[in-house]
């Protein structure tokens, strides 16, 4: 087995290529968990709208999106946007099925975070006669978001680690970079290793980061002015 | 084609997904429990194995697992077949996150359990295995059900390295018809299913499972 070394020439070799590669694929996880914190959000306000209709329906497009696989959703958008006269890049079509499927995930989040919210909140708003829309900014999200800051962080970084998918439709993220340069050279080893470790490293630098944020916030809700 | 001729070839890969997600399930509940355990091992070297293996499987993404696993391991004079490649690769990173929820499970029985056990005598063996173990895991149910159908759809992923399960054989109909749209909204609707199918036997369970414990209480 004369393959059975780790090879530090070709690892020079191909590490510009892949850190390149990288910057995509923090791109993906930064626009992707931009519109997924967004649109969680929404789903989560809708999800408790007093119509029955849009509720019900929101929540059924939640439970389905989050129970079926995002690889399908991801080609499901990739090959029937084209259909529909929607032209998009593949990086755009991926990041937009990454954000909607973790979309999904943090709307839960957000409903734990409102549903923490203590009765009184809501009936003080009532009796100052604010708006819902008022309630909501002014009152609820405030308090209710701060506390599961950590839990959608918690997404970012499992959203980040899914970004090798996209490689399923040709974005030229890390791991499809790892394969080109595999195929290339036929040598997966290092590639492979490469990638799977500045995962590692940038996962536990995220989930140290996000302990961190987790003590700084207060235990019981947040501290009033 | 209409739907019912994609039938037959989306039921045989669906056939293929079920065998996958439960093989791997059953690896992945093993590998739970023995690093859910080590994780709190008294023994400094088995403790550090387990954060390891738990850390790296959770911190890497899971396709770059199943490559290194199906590309990489041939280089060390291991090469795997792509169904045992991806049963395995699915176990090892589900495991990793099922030893976290078996953490928390045994963390979140009470003291006075173990100061009960304690007191009657048992031995560090039976305290986990008739006092600890039998309460935490009906508290491991909810979140285990969640990462089976996490398994499920991670299943999908295998079809990347070649293995006919479900969304392999949406995609080979599609090159055949080019019926995208129908065959994708299939694909969808059949994982939904199975999935729905999954947490309801998940949940059955969970109450039964906590009924026995009750009426074991009762009893004494």
């Amino acid at each position: 087995m004369d393959e059975l070394y780790w090879d530090w020439d070709y690892t020079k070799e191909i590490l510009p290529d892949l850190l390149d590669a990288l910057h995509i694929t923090i791109n993906a996880t930064l626009i992707g968990s931009l519109i997924a914190l967004i649109l969680g959000l929404v789903f989560a306000l809708l999800r408790r709208s007093k119509y029955k209709i849009i509720s019900k329906s929101t929540g059924f497009i939640i439970e389905f999106v989050r129970s079926t696989p995002l690889l399908v959703q991801i080609y499901f958008l990739y090959y029937v946007f084209p259909d529909y006269g929607v032209d998009m890049s593949p990086f755009m079509t991926g990041v937009i099925a990454i954000a909607l499927h973790y979309a999904a995930y943090m709307s839960e989040v957000y409903r734990t975070g409102i549903e923490g919210i203590d009765n009184g909140q809501w009936e003080a708003s009532i009796a100052l006669n604010l708006s819902p829309y008022r309630t909501y900014k002014d009152v609820i999200i405030p308090q209710a978001i701060p506390p599961v800051i950590p839990a959608l962080g918690n997404y970012i970084v499992a959203m980040f680690k899914e970004t090798p998918q996209l490689s399923a439709i040709t974005v030229l993220e890390m791991m499809q970079m790892a394969k080109i340069l595999g195929s290339e050279n036929f040598r997966y080893l290092e590639p492979f290793t490469i990638v799977g470790l500045l995962f590692l490293l940038i996962s536990l630098v995220a989930a140290f980061c996000i302990k961190k944020v987790e003590k700084a916030l207060p235990k019981n809700g947040i501290a009033l002015k | 084609m209409t739907i019912l001729d994609f039938l037959p070839n989306l039921l045989n890969g669906a056939w293929v997904t079920l065998q996958i997600t439960v093989l791997s399930a059953i690896l992945s509940l093993i590998l739970s429990f023995i690093a859910g355990l080590g994780r709190i091992s008294n023994v400094f070297l088995i403790r550090s194995i387990a954060i390891a293996y738990i850390e790296f499987f959770r911190g890497t993404s899971i396709l770059i697992q199943l490559y290194w696993i199906y590309f990489v391991m041939p280089f060390f004079g291991i090469t795997l077949d792509a169904y045992t490649a991806a049963v395995i690769g699915l176990g090892l990173n589900l495991g990793s996150y099922g030893a976290e929820v078996v953490r928390g499970a045994i963390n979140s029985v009470d003291k006075g359990q173990y100061e009960a056990a304690l007191a009657l005598n048992f031995t560090k063996f039976d305290m986990y295995k008739r006092v600890i173990i039998p309460q935490a895991f009906v508290s491991m149910l909810p979140p285990f059900g969640n990462y089976l159908i996490e398994l499920l759809k991670a299943t999908s992923l295998v079809s990347l390295i070649t293995i006919a399960e479900l969304t392999y054989e949406g995609k080979l109909l599609i090159d055949q018809t080019m019926q995208t749209a129908e065959i994708f909204t299939l694909l969808l609707i059949i994982y939904f299913l199975i999935a729905q199918f999954f947490s309801y036997c998940i949940k059955s369970f969970e109450r039964k499972l906590r009924a026995k414990l009750d009426r074991k209480v009762a009893n004494g």
